[in-house]
């Protein structure tokens, strides 16, 4: 465990990483526990006279044109993105782990198939993998929806993975250990897997900001989360109609979106420059 | 050399054919009946569903749909569109120039302001301008590209009034009008489209550049460089930059599916008429024919960029070339 | 003897990291006529390398010259030149010859490209010009079959080449000073002895003099005619070379000799110096060989200036005022 802690430790100490942990936090603490404090954000209590309201003391970040309050949407919309993120993210590294390993370890025809498949995978965008799929079903319930994200998000890591693989496979300790008989799953979980938990760290926390910024694209494309749940790019997608009226409808969920990812990637950033062995 | 050119395509070529069966699976074990949102728009007997159920395809199994799709494509038939009723390979023939020079664009600006910007970045390291433009590289790079576009429409389009925020062309515009004319009008057209991509990919460019030429500048050569009284350009232009150029090379190959995903946005926001907008369009009317077609296109697109980046590489570093 | 170059109390300082600067070269003076060789003794650590980049003012941010060193070059104050002025006097005046060939060349530049750029920099001469000059340069140092050497990458020649090379880039611009950093240390011992033919017989042709920098002292016997050693960021001994290895005076030079295994003679155990170079962040207090110095007494807590031994001769020792 102190593999994963000690980039932590030194991201913290870094100006950047710290404002990123700092910055999220915050923004997990708002989304978890203001709602309750917050108006309900389906609720449509004037559609006529309240609607589309400019900022003020009652609603901080306006209403919506469905007189929805913007600032408990974007609460209650950063649950489910954040949620959606971490969750996907993590699928997606235990895949990538698994299959790296797998392919790295073991050699041969298996390592060939996979990373032709890999390759494969990785010549489709990530969106239009989740397009040709979300695209063709009837409305996707959000674990559906997380599954699928996570399950598109494994293709690089695993290449990472198997790459450190290939390069510890070669070390001594590994050798001895096989040439004193260790089983296969053995060598795996004692030598492989710790070494290769710091480069699955900084995909884990630079993948945060990649799967807000897809499902917020999904969402905007009116295939990730379904309204009238709210979602920061639901509400970007129904801010469009009102872009002129109500800009705040949409400003503040972009904005929302910009945050959370810029300290995501200022996290994943400084963890970065504390597992690569090349910085001093 | 043309071996491993020889070596390199038919890799790509595999790839390509194992990602067309794999997005061709993936589309039809999707739960869900791709006819059912075209008779949400207009009522259809159940005999006229099960006629275009024939005309598509779709009653067949799905290993016979597989093996008449690779039949159809080796012919060069995408199949027909559900939305249009038009063959696809058409649909995409019409729409590609306009996403080619959106992405022209957007390239070019990333070649030069991007590359260029990068350098002084870090050329001037810790100054101010330095400063300043990481700030820029880093939130631009968690913008959401189709949030950006609005926010700009908005903006310069609507509020100030300033440049078009919609279509490629004014409808009104005389076409009799000469040849100028009309590329000034597109040309307006485009900036809004062009700048929002730029934006959200220079971002990630800038960021490459400059951390390739930090690392070139730390190298002993550079001061042999300076060493021989060379003016500060050329060392860092001729000496620092065409070593430092590479990586920012080989991250094209990786920029273009990024770039492909912002243009799916963009083009939507702005109603480009280019793939993006039309990808847009196919997922809202399950079309999938046109669906797979665009990805198909989309992928070979990808695959491309990254074989010529490779060749590329190969062909400009002489330690490469020669070995 | 036209003086051709003259350091005085150079200082360059550091950052290290708390605030304060430190000081790995630390008040180095030496003087280099013309036509003469001058080596450049001492370890790694001790400042020699850094000593030539500053001639050239090449020292790398946020490393910087300290403001009472001086340096003169004929009569220009290398120190007070800025800009185009600065850029005349690197490679025309000053030729530099660094350590390892095969980093410094650029890989993605021709040879002769990067020969002839030294050139233009300098000569207002069309290309064709320069490449000709280039050719020639590259027959000055002993490249066979120069013609076709020109369009090559560096890492299409060995190592020997390269760093031939790398003397006709130092020459191009037809400088006064040439410093070699290290020229040989990279390369197999056979090639070393041709290297150093190499710069004599071009010192002898073009009047150049050299400063000639290295860690190995069977170097510096025959080829240098005065020898300076370093230590700690100082000089510590100067001497004509028959001088110094006939009477090797500071304990640190002599330590040097004695650590150098011998081939003739009888076998016996290696007698290296006890201790390590202290690092550049924290020189010893006094003189700055004290802790590791055998014939260390109680004076030694006082750092001692440069005393003469005889003429031409000066040890920073205290045992030079006792009379031997």
């Amino acid at each position: 465990m102190t593999v994963l802690l000690e980039p932590l430790r030194r991201a913290w100490r870094t100006p950047r990483g710290r404002a990123g942990v700092l910055v999220l936090l915050a923004i997990a603490v708002v989304v978890i526990f203001s709602p309750p404090l917050l108006p309900d954000p389906l609720a449509q209590p004037d559609p006529i006279g309240g609607a589309s309201l400019a900022p003020s003391i009652a609603h901080p970040f306006g209403t919506d044109q469905l007189s929805r309050d913007v600032l408990s949407r974007v609460a209650v919309g950063g649950r489910v993105s954040l949620a959606v993120a971490i969750i996907a993210v993590g699928l997606s590294i235990t895949l990538g782990a698994l299959v790296g390993l797998v392919a790295g370890y073991w050699g041969g025809l298996v390592d060939a198939a996979l990373m032709r498949l890999v390759d494969a995978a990785l010549a489709v965008p990530r969106l239009f993998l989740l397009l040709l799929v979300l695209a063709m079903s009837e409305r996707v319930p959000v674990w559906a929806l997380v599954l699928l994200i996570g399950a598109t998000g494994w293709f690089g890591t695993s290449r990472i993975v198997r790459a450190e693989v290939l390069r510890l496979r070669e070390e001594s300790y590994v050798r001895a250990s096989e040439a004193l008989g260790a089983s296969r799953r053995r060598v795996i979980f004692r030598h492989l897997l710790p070494n290769t938990l710091g480069p699955l760290l900084v995909a884990a926390t630079l993948g945060v900001g990649d799967v807000i910024l897809l499902e917020a694209g999904l969402s905007f494309l009116g295939l990730g989360i379904q309204p009238p749940a709210p979602s920061w790019g639901g509400m970007i997608l129904d801010a469009r109609e009102v872009l002129v009226t109500a800009p705040w409808a949409g400003l503040f969920p972009g904005a929302a979106i910009v945050l959370t990812v810029l300290s995501a990637n200022l996290v994943g950033d400084a963890v970065r420059d504390a597992v690569d062995p090349r910085a001093a | 050399m043309g071996r491993w050119l020889l070596q390199r395509t038919a890799q790509a070529l595999v790839t390509l054919a194992i990602a067309c069966v794999l997005m061709f699976f993936l589309m039809r074990l999707a739960p869900g009946d791709p006819l059912a949102r075209l008779s949400e728009d207009r009522p259809l007997t159940p005999a006229q569903v099960e006629a275009l159920r024939a005309r598509f395809g779709l009653d067949r199994p799905i290993g016979a749909q597989f093996t008449s799709f690779v039949g159809a494509l080796a012919q060069g038939d995408l199949g027909t569109s559900i939305q249009y009723g038009r063959p696809v390979t058409a649909l995409l023939a019409e729409r590609i120039p306009a996403t080619l020079l959106l992405g022209g664009a957007v390239l070019l600006l990333n070649f030069t302001v991007g590359v260029w910007l990068g350098v002084r970045q870090a050329v001037r390291r810790g100054g101010a301008a330095d400063t300043t433009l990481t700030l820029f590289s880093l939130a631009g790079y968690a913008t959401p590209s189709f949030w950006l576009a609005l926010v700009l429409a908005w903006l310069v389009g609507v509020k100030w009034h300033l440049l078009p925020a919609a279509g490629m062309e004014d409808p009104l515009l005389d076409p009799g009008a000469g040849w100028v004319t009309h590329a000034v009008d597109v040309g307006r057209h485009l900036v809004l489209p062009a700048l929002t991509l730029s934006i959200v990919s220079i971002a990630g460019t800038m960021r490459y550049q400059r951390s390739a030429m930090l690392e070139v500048l730390r190298l002993p050569y550079i001061v042999t460089a300076e060493a021989k009284g060379l003016p500060e350009r050329a060392v860092i232009w001729r000496h620092a930059w065409r070593n430092a150029f590479f990586p920012v090379l080989t991250i094209f190959g990786l920029w273009l599916p990024l770039l492909v995903t912002g243009s799916v946005f963009v083009e939507s926001v702005f109603a480009w008429p280019g793939l993006g907008s039309l990808a847009v369009g196919a997922v809202g009317y399950r079309d999938y024919p046109l669906l797979m077609g665009t990805s198909l296109l989309v992928a070979v697109v990808v695959v491309t960029g990254s074989l010529v980046t490779d060749l590329a590489y190969g062909f400009l570093d002489p330690r490469v070339r020669l070995s | 003897m036209t003086r051709v170059l003259e350091v005085e109390n150079l200082r360059v300082s550091f950052p290290d990291g708390s605030g304060r600067r430190f000081r790995p070269v630390d008040g180095v003076t030496f003087t280099l006529d013309r036509g003469e060789t001058m080596a450049l003794v001492g370890e790694s650590g001790c400042g020699k390398s850094l000593t030539s980049l500053a001639l050239l003012r090449l020292i790398p941010p946020p490393g910087r010259i300290e403001p009472d060193s001086s340096i003169r070059l004929g009569g220009t104050d290398v120190l007070g030149l800025e800009g185009n002025a600065l850029r005349q006097i690197r490679g025309r005046r000053i030729g530099m010859i660094f350590q390892d060939p095969m980093t410094s060349l650029n890989p993605v530049l021709r040879v002769g490209d990067q020969i002839g750029e030294g050139i233009r920099a300098h000569f207002p001469v069309s290309k064709a010009e320069a490449r000709e000059r280039s050719l020639r340069l590259l027959q000055e140092v002993g490249i066979p079959d120069p013609g076709s050497r020109l369009d090559a990458y560096p890492h299409e020649l060995s190592g020997g080449m390269r760093q031939r090379v790398m003397i006709a880039i130092a020459l191009a611009a037809e400088p006064e000073i040439l410093v070699a950093d290290e020229p040989t240390t990279a390369l197999d011992v056979t090639v070393q002895a041709q290297i150093l033919e190499v710069l004599d017989r071009l010192r002898s042709s073009r009047g150049m003099a050299v400063l000639l920098i290295t860690h190995d002292l069977g170097i510096v016997a025959g080829r240098a005619d005065r020898v300076a050693v370093m230590y700690a960021g100082q000089i510590v001994e100067e001497a004509p070379t028959a001088r110094l290895f006939a009477n090797p005076s500071h304990p640190y030079t002599q330590g040097l000799f004695a650590s150098v295994p011998r081939i003739r003679g009888p076998a016996r155990r290696l007698t290296p110096i006890p201790g390590s170079v202290p690092p550049a962040t924290a020189w010893p207090s006094g003189c700055r060989f004290r802790p590791r110095c055998l014939k260390a007494f109680d004076k030694c807590v006082m750092e001692p200036p440069l005393l003469p031994i005889e003429p031409g001769h000066r040890a920073r020792c205290w045992l030079a005022e006792t009379p031997r």
